[in-house]
């Protein structure tokens, strides 16, 4: 009787505990479905003008993520952080590749993963509180270069010829970052061997624009690569 | 190392491999990746992060290794209780044993202060359980009885060996619940084959003292069910195995006990044994 006690006390602990997250994480969840429509409508009219008006709204939609977020922080021991971690590292993967792609579409650059901590209302630092792990913000901005490679083709499809080639340095220059991490072989190994073929992508969508001379006649006013 | 394997390797592969390496190093000079870049330096800094994390989770892997091959050691040692006549010497190796052990946790609690335990926990944890089995195995022995958590978690608490601080600096490790839970199920195979070689050994009250305590670990298991973590009903079946066993050895015991002598008993018991060795082999 005694064991029965004990058995039942030490589960029934880790399963609240569970509890409390999940229903966090749902609220959260169904938050997320919203947005991709937002920013893959974005995709189409890149060439438009309306990408900063769209960035703009996307931005809009990170306070509900900020808030939810926040209540998730609550729902677990602050010093927890990795027993729950396999249930939100999905959603905040998805995440930093939203916020990274809104940087990248506002500024071209890579958002830092402070920049994206700050954005979502987290910590960058474990220390500090509930934070995004690195091999998360590196997972996201890897969902990052398969986007790109999708706007790159679409750009060309919109009459944007310009905007692929700048896109090639960029994830030339991720690229070569990525290679230098000594991964092991997990996940973020797997999604990483699948940057190859998007950068492979960029590249024949380059190719395609420069055997043609359509890279010249736009890069002259885009101020581009040479 | 494309020296070596040009001269291993022959053939179109390897020559269409060298013919592709400069035009790779042709592209990166034509895209002039800037190596002092913002972008660069933060894949660094995450190149030397990362290499971090890796180095720690392996020195952590090894560890749990070698506890759990201690604690193995132990548990054998602890199986020759029975038959050996000088059982308290056996208890005390087991301890000197298990104290080696808690040495190597200690070294894990080092690596792991400052660090969020969850984080490494899939590198220790297979440790912790075995661990958690030879010291419930030794707690049965003596005492009859299961160990709890906190008696676990308050062996794991340790002191800094500096004699020149003033404050000692203390620090411990805990056990979690499902480490001590799957530790526990583990423990029950252990006392299917202690039960078995203590009938071999002509000790008839052992059985049913353990077919008791099975059946009351196994009752605790099934409130858990499948709320537990997947490991938890995993181990139950085994357990649900090892209880039938048990069960029958005391059943097998009762029926022709009254029927062959003591001094008998040893043989029956012993054909069984290996029957059920046989039976594990398989499954």
């Amino acid at each position: 009787p005694l064991q029965h006690c004990l058995f039942v006390a030490l589960l029934s602990q880790t399963i609240l505990d569970n509890k409390g997250a999940y229903t966090a994480l749902s609220t959260l969840e169904n938050s997320l479905f919203t947005k991709p429509c937002s920013l893959s409508s974005m995709e189409c009219c890149t060439i438009s003008f309306s990408v900063p008006k769209k960035c703009q709204k996307a931005r809009e939609h990170f306070a509900t993520v900020r808030t939810q977020l926040e209540s998730l922080k609550t729902k677990f021991p602050a010093d927890q952080y990795y027993r729950f971690h396999e249930h939100w590292r999905f959603v905040l993967q998805r995440l930093v590749f939203l916020a990274a792609f809104v940087v990248y579409l506002e500024s071209e650059t890579l958002v830092t993963r402070e920049a994206v901590a700050e954005i979502l209302g987290i910590e960058a630092d474990r220390e500090r509180g509930f934070h995004l792990d690195i091999e998360d913000y590196l997972s996201g901005v890897l969902t990052l270069a398969s986007e790109l490679a999708r706007l790159a083709v679409n750009s060309v499809t919109a009459g944007d010829y310009s905007r692929p080639l700048r896109i090639s340095t960029f994830i030339n220059e991720l690229d070569s970052g990525f290679r230098l991490l000594n991964l092991k072989n997990d996940s973020l190994r797997k999604r990483y061997d699948g940057l190859k073929y998007d950068v492979k992508k960029i590249e024949e969508v380059v190719y395609d624009l420069s055997i043609r001379g359509l890279n010249k006649e736009s890069t002259v006013g885009a101020g581009g690569e040479k | 190392m494309n020296d070596n394997e040009s001269v291993l390797g022959s053939g179109g592969f390897r020559k269409r491999k060298h013919d592709n390496f400069p035009h790779g190093q042709r592209r990166e000079e034509k895209e002039n990746v800037n190596p002092s870049s913002a972008l660069m330096t933060s894949f660094k800094s995450f190149q030397l992060e990362l290499d971090t994390r890796h180095d720690k989770y392996e020195r952590l892997v090894k560890l749990s290794r070698d506890i759990t091959i201690e604690s193995k050691r132990t548990i054998f040692l602890l199986h020759r209780f029975t038959s050996a006549p000088n059982g308290e010497e056996i208890l005390n190796e087991s301890e000197v044993k298990l104290d080696a052990v808690r040495r190597k946790i200690k070294q894990v609690a080092q690596e792991l202060i400052g660090e969020d335990m969850y984080q490494f926990h899939r590198a220790i944890s297979p440790g912790l359980q075995e661990y958690v089995e030879a010291v419930s195995f030794q707690y049965f022995i003596r005492t009859r009885s299961l160990i709890s958590v906190e008696e676990i978690n308050k062996q794991l608490i340790f002191t800094t060996s500096n004699s020149h601080d003033k404050q000692p600096h203390t620090w411990s490790l805990k056990v979690t619940p499902v480490d001590y839970l799957l530790g526990v199920a583990d423990l029950t195979g252990e006392l299917m084959r202690l039960c078995i070689s203590s009938v071999g050994n002509g000790d008839i009250d052992t059985p049913f003292e353990l077919s008791q305590f099975l059946r009351q670990i196994y009752d605790g298991f099934t409130f858990i069910g499948n709320t537990g973590p997947y490991e938890v009903s995993k181990k139950l079946y085994t357990l649900k195995q090892s209880l039938a066993k048990v069960e029958n050895a005391c059943y097998t015991l009762k029926v022709r006990g009254s029927e062959i002598p003591k001094h008998m008993l040893a043989d029956v018991f012993s054909t069984k044994t290996e029957l059920i060795d046989q039976e594990e082999g398989l499954s």
